[in-house]
């Protein structure tokens, strides 16, 4: 039990992949104009990433290793990814046509987002079992959805205070992360992983 | 030698395997898109020129699919157009908007153009030819009078002009019959309460 929240601490607030890492910085800034993308694309990022845990752990464990191919490792875990997105993409067509258009191509773009890949290549590195691979990619998608959410929060409300015209737009955006990822520093420290 | 097989074949076969993952997803997940929208928008003439108050000749095709617009907005397709989706969609035709107005047409006052294309760029219908710095002029036959040029110009050199009667479209006027007149009298009675 100690384990669980130690690796959720960690992969949520400790080693956040937006704010300490600096991986899926897109996304990050793209999708967090409103609180309800957010949430859309923070489920979708939650799904692939730890699917993507998962289904990565297994191939490294299954293929890679005994077959001695870890030098296809990034060929292999992007396949993986992008086949991952395609099928989310498929099945929230189907099942949410209204998320998919609040989504739109931020959810193929998801294919690029590198705290994906990050995510999969750090977890194989870390030689963890297969549900701690599984629930760290969880944290760390978890992660992601904490900040983009809070982030996007931030931006609604920023949007209607009065900002020096220097200050509109992407330069307060950019600021605003800055903090955030100073705040998130704060962290650094609590468990040691 | 054989590392290299193994390499290809575990590689291949797993894209193989992730293919028809999709493959499979594809037919499971298939989604119908509107196949009324699609054929809407084919009968429109895609000058995407935003008169019928939407931003483009689609998002109005699924708005006349949605039960959402009259099908009488598109000005650039004319009254062939109104009736053919009015047919599609199993309505009452309806005489399209800017109909009573008459055909207009672009005019360009060359002496007056500083040749900065803009005109050209707002064109849907590619009616207006010219160059950077050299006088620009429209192509009668081909415009659709749809004013979309007036707003860029920077010297306002652009006029809205009656469109004269080409010998194409002209036609032999209906013979002076009773029923004609009649049919003459209600036009008016129509436009005057329009």
């Amino acid at each position: 039990m100690t384990d669980v929240t130690l690796i959720l601490l960690s992969a949520v607030l400790v080693n956040n992949y937006v704010l300490t890492k600096f991986l899926g910085i897109c996304p990050f800034l793209g999708v967090s104009g409103k609180v309800e993308t957010a949430i859309g694309m923070s489920f979708a990022v939650m799904f692939v990433m730890t699917l993507a845990a998962t289904a990565t752990w297994l191939v490294q464990r299954y293929i890679l290793i005994p077959l001695d191919l870890l030098y296809l490792q990034t060929v292999f875990f992007i396949l993986i990814i992008a086949s991952l997105v395609q099928f989310i993409e498929m099945m929230i067509h189907k099942t949410s046509p209204v998320l998919y258009q609040a989504l739109g191509i931020f959810l193929p773009l998801i294919t690029t987002n590198c705290a994906v890949l990050g995510v999969a290549l750090l977890n194989v590195q870390k030689d963890q079992t297969f549900l701690s691979s599984a629930l760290y990619g969880f944290g760390a998608a978890a992660g992601f959805a904490l900040v983009l959410v809070l982030f996007s929060g931030l931006r609604e409300r920023i949007e209607h205070a009065p900002v020096p015209a220097a200050f509109k737009g992407s330069p307060l955006t950019l600021i605003t992360a800055g903090m955030m990822s100073l705040a998130f520093m704060g962290f650094s420290g609590l468990v040691k992983m | 030698m054989s590392h290299i097989l193994v390499a290809l074949l575990s590689l291949g076969g797993f894209a193989l395997v992730a293919g028809l993952v999709l493959a499979v997803a594809q037919k499971v997940f298939h989604v119908e898109s509107d196949p009324l929208v699609d054929r809407i928008d084919a009968l429109l003439p895609q000058t995407q020129c935003g008169q019928c108050g939407y931003p483009g000749c689609k998002p109005y095709a699924e708005a006349v699919a949605a039960g959402q617009a009259e099908v009488n907005h598109c000005v650039p397709g004319g009254d062939r157009t109104m009736r053919a989706i009015a047919d599609l969609m199993g309505v009452q035709p309806k005489a399209v908007e800017e109909e009573a107005k008459a055909p207009m047409l672009a005019f360009i006052r060359e002496d007056e153009c500083i040749g900065c294309t803009l005109c050209i760029k707002a064109c849907p219908v590619d009616a207006i030819v010219g160059a950077p710095k050299q006088y620009h002029t429209v192509i009668a036959e081909h415009c659709t009078g749809c004013t979309l040029c007036v707003e860029p110009c920077p010297v306002d050199c652009i006029d809205m002009l009656q469109k004269p009667e080409l010998i194409e479209h002209w036609a032999w006027p209906l013979p002076d019959t009773r029923r004609a007149r009649q049919g003459k009298v209600r036009r008016g009675q129509h436009a005057g309460h329009a």
